[in-house]
């Protein structure tokens, strides 16, 4: 750090010091209010709600049942199942996501021609509607209408397949939208932690005549990992928690293959009135996501013992 | 520009994952496109084609005629344009507090942007659920619109905190040193070369709210209140049968306004996306 670094950075402490005792709370305060009222406060309250025998349209009082919801969760198979669903597709959707874009971004930091096509291509996925991507999706895979069948067959595979229906390719089917959803965003998520990558660290390892996929590992790598760790963790959780996408192509169906958890708490909840029963999913839910939050915060710190 | 020599085989290695990748990308959309323009007797066709030969308009008039999209995407206009405005009327504040001052509440903020991001829904909308209820908000715009300006927050935050730290400090200090007021500076310094980083935020929070579904299909009820992407769903019928020209023709128009205005702030929000994210 240089002394001009450092001499602007402590007047900037100082000049924060000074500015926290005034202004700070009172330019705080409209947005802390509704996010307490509004955010905060129903996640606590959500979370007493799993306690209670809380129902859609009950007269008597709600009352306080302790653990009991819980216990009921230990022993749905149901949910057990939507859980294991919601795992399989969280995984399924974001590591070969990751992968994808990892190649991709690492194609799109090279020269290529057309690759300004794929930057603005990528806009369609992100800025859709997720409702809209399952309605589009559900035209490809239309059996008898579909782009995906008629293709198929014309490449001699014949007969055509109900994809979102049937038992075995409903799940793999709409873990292909997921993949296809989110990833424009991941791409440009990694594409922006490799521009961050020192390039004359690339030169020097290329002159010592590392080959390209030692240059990755020990150049790339490095400085892209904490943008990877990021944007997977964040991606794992958002695909663990999402509903619409799946909602519009199967509704959770055939015979619940593609019920997710967020489904299942939502026809819970929502259909059959079961509000603290739900809430005590979601607690569980959160549960497992602080795990996975736990484990990319200590990858994080690693990260930063090695540098 | 590039140092790196790639070996011709390579070089078409990479054309043809590029190739494949817009492939990808590109298909789904043509598609809906394509059917959105096909007349019913090209639908029913044993063997669908890219293009349609006989192009029509009629599944768009069919699709106004079938559900209510008009007034959907009056309400999802009305929903969007309010939760937009309010909630970066009330972030841009606070972001100015977390990126300027390292406070124990500026970091509670950026604690609280990332945590937010994690929980499942499921357990905010039940207690907002019940509240609204009881407030006789369930099936208002209002109620719609106070959950999503909360829910457009996090991300509105983490975009202008990037956008205010772009903004160098020396500038501000430089007004202060010429004796202009902390107001002063905000208003006259802070705020003119923040404004192109708001209005992305305004926008970006727009499309959010603009593609929003589960809030919107637990809030609202009747036919009359809901927003365009619920409504879109009612063309899909109970038994998940659907009318595939009308269906693809209203999806291609409920798309049409986020595409637009995503291309235009692309850039911006991928830049503030990223500054936020580099130096948190």
């Amino acid at each position: 750090m240089t002394l001009a670094t450092a001499k602007k950075r402590s007047a900037k402490g100082a000049s924060a010091r000074r500015g926290a005792d005034h202004g700070a709370w009172f330019l705080v305060l409209p947005a802390l209010i509704p996010i307490l009222i509004l955010s905060v406060g129903p996640l606590l309250y959500g979370i007493t709600l799993a306690f209670t025998d809380s129902q859609s349209g009950r007269t008597e009082p709600t009352e306080w049942i302790g653990l009991l919801n819980f216990q009921d969760l230990l022993h749905d198979t149901l949910f057990w199942d939507s859980f294991r669903i919601g795992l399989l597709w969280a995984v399924g959707v974001t590591v070969p996501q990751f992968l994808l874009a990892l190649g991709l971004a690492l194609l799109l930091n090279q020269n290529l021609r057309f690759r300004w096509l794929a930057r603005s291509l990528a806009i369609i996925p992100w800025a859709m509607p997720e409702v809209v991507v399952g309605i589009m999706w559900r035209l490809v895979y239309n059996p008898d209408a579909g782009v995906l069948n008629e293709t198929l067959g014309n490449l001699g595979f014949g007969d055509g397949r109900d994809w979102l229906t049937g038992l075995g390719t409903a799940l793999p089917a709409v873990i292909v939208v997921g993949i296809w959803a989110g990833m424009p965003q991941t791409t440009v998520a990694l594409l922006a932690g490799l521009q961050n990558t020192p390039r004359e660290l690339h030169e020097a390892a290329e002159m010592d005549g590392a080959g390209a996929w030692r240059r990755f590992r020990t150049v790339t790598w490095p400085a892209l990992k904490p943008v990877a760790l990021a944007i997977t963790a964040l991606n794992f959780i958002w695909n663990f928690n999402s509903f619409a996408l799946v909602y519009v192509l199967t509704n959770g169906g055939p015979g619940g293959r593609t019920r997710l958890p967020m489904l299942f708490a939502y026809e819970e909840a929502f259909r059959y009135g079961q509000f603290g029963y739900a809430a005590a999913m979601g607690c569980v839910m959160v549960a497992v996501i602080s795990v996975i939050l736990a484990f990319y915060l200590v990858g994080r710190l690693k990260g930063g013992d090695e540098k | 520009m590039s140092t790196t020599r790639t070996s011709k085989p390579a070089r078409a290695g990479q054309y043809l994952a590029l190739l494949g990748y817009l492939v990808f990308l590109a298909f789904p959309f043509l598609w809906l496109i394509s059917t959105a323009f096909k007349p019913p007797r090209e639908l029913a066709s044993l063997h669908p084609t890219w293009i349609p030969k006989d192009p029509t308009f009629a599944n768009f008039r069919q699709a106004f005629d079938e559900q209510p999209l008009l007034r959907a995407a009056g309400n999802s206009l009305i929903a969007a344009v309010c939760a937009a405005l309010i909630a970066v009327a009330i972030a841009t504040p606070m972001a100015y507090v977390m990126a300027r001052h390292r406070t124990l509440l500026a970091r509670a903020a950026t604690g609280w942007v990332v945590v937010s991001q994690a929980f499942p829904f499921v357990l905010v909308i039940i207690p907002l659920f019940l509240v609204l209820k009881n407030l006789g908000q369930i099936n208002s715009l209002p109620g719609l619109i106070m959950v999503y300006v909360v829910w457009a927050l996090p991300f509105a935050l983490w975009m202008l905190v990037g956008y205010v730290r772009a903004v160098p400090t020396e500038l501000e200090e430089a007004a202060a040193v010429d004796g202009a007021g902390k107001l002063r500076t905000l208003v006259s310094i802070t705020a003119p070369l923040l404004a192109p980083g708001i209005v992305a935020t305004i926008l970006f929070a727009f499309i959010t709210a603009w593609n929003e579904f589960f809030f919107a299909l637990v809030l609202l009820k009747t036919p009359e209140k809901q927003t365009l992407p619920v409504v879109l769903t009612h063309f899909i019928g109970a038994e998940g049968a659907a009318d595939l020209g009308p269906l693809a023709a209203a999806a291609f128009l409920a798309t049409l306004p986020s595409l637009v205005i995503f291309a235009i702030i692309q850039k911006r929000i991928t830049g503030g996306m990223l500054t936020g994210a580099v130096k948190s």
